[in-house]
């Protein structure tokens, strides 16, 4: 019984010390976020709640919006999504996993004479729907794709 | 300090196509070390990129972006030969630019 509690303290005190070392305490106490970052929005649990938090409502579903995802991603640590929109003024087109724990992944800002049509890698930490997102004027529309994950990337 | 950004621009007609690979850890906040302790999220939050002092692509990130992240755009007005420069920040403050020229 001594035993056990001496190896708990000591484990416990090991843990602070190398996480101070290792500078891992200062750094999480000083983070910050960049500015413009949209906190309210990457913090949202559904696809609802982060067109929501992007300023949106009632999204519609359109053929415009073409999604690029594979239907089965065997790594869910990388995950290759697309999206393009060919709807007329799209001025930002976003990714939204519905089953990770913060669900909205990335926004773009699309500015004027650049293509609305962007990739990028993502995490998945299991089979989810992926929806990308696209505001023209005040519109949004969306894409959807289910995409099977076999091996978690957000788990431990 | 971070590694180079890879950044490859390729011009096609009056159309530029930018791929970018960054260097950064993208840790998710979601993981735990081998003591069970939350590994504490670090990512890039803001990626943008100029051309000819405009801003071509600009995003917001979420840490659901994988490692080492790769993102592709494309944009009208740039031709062989310009040059083309990508920022990140991170939410640590950290903050890179590199520079890259349109082939």
């Amino acid at each position: 019984m001594e035993r056990r509690e001496f190896m708990h303290k000591s484990s416990g005190a090991t843990v602070l010390g190398l996480a101070a070392a290792a500078g891992l305490l200062p750094a999480a106490a000083s983070a910050q976020n960049a500015p413009g970052w949209n906190k309210n929005a990457f913090e949202t649990k559904s696809f609802n709640d982060a067109v929501k938090a992007l300023g949106g409502a009632a999204p519609v579903e359109s053929k415009d919006l073409i999604l690029q995802a594979p239907e089965i991603a065997e790594n869910g640590n990388v995950v290759r999504i697309g999206a393009q929109s060919n709807i007329p003024g799209t001025t930002q087109v976003a990714f939204v996993i519905e089953k990770n724990p913060f669900a909205l992944t990335a926004v773009f800002d699309i500015p004027p004479g650049t293509d609305a049509s962007v990739a990028t890698n993502v995490k998945m930490g299991q089979s989810s729907n992926v929806y990308a997102l696209a505001k023209a004027g005040d519109k949004y529309f969306y894409a959807v794709k289910e995409v099977k994950v076999t091996l978690g990337g957000c788990g431990g | 300090m971070s590694d180079p950004m890879r950044i490859r621009a390729q011009a096609q007609g009056d159309k530029v196509t930018v791929r970018v690979l960054v260097s950064h850890e993208m840790e998710s906040g979601q993981r735990r070390d081998a003591a069970g302790k939350v590994i504490p999220a670090w990512f890039i939050q803001s990626i943008s990129a100029v051309h000819e002092g405009r801003t071509v692509m600009s995003a917001q990130w979420g840490p659901a972006v994988s490692k080492n992240p790769f993102v592709q755009f494309s944009f009208k007005g740039g031709k062989a030969g310009d040059k083309i420069a990508v920022t990140w920040i991170d939410n640590r403050g950290d903050k890179r630019t590199d520079e890259a020229v349109i082939s």
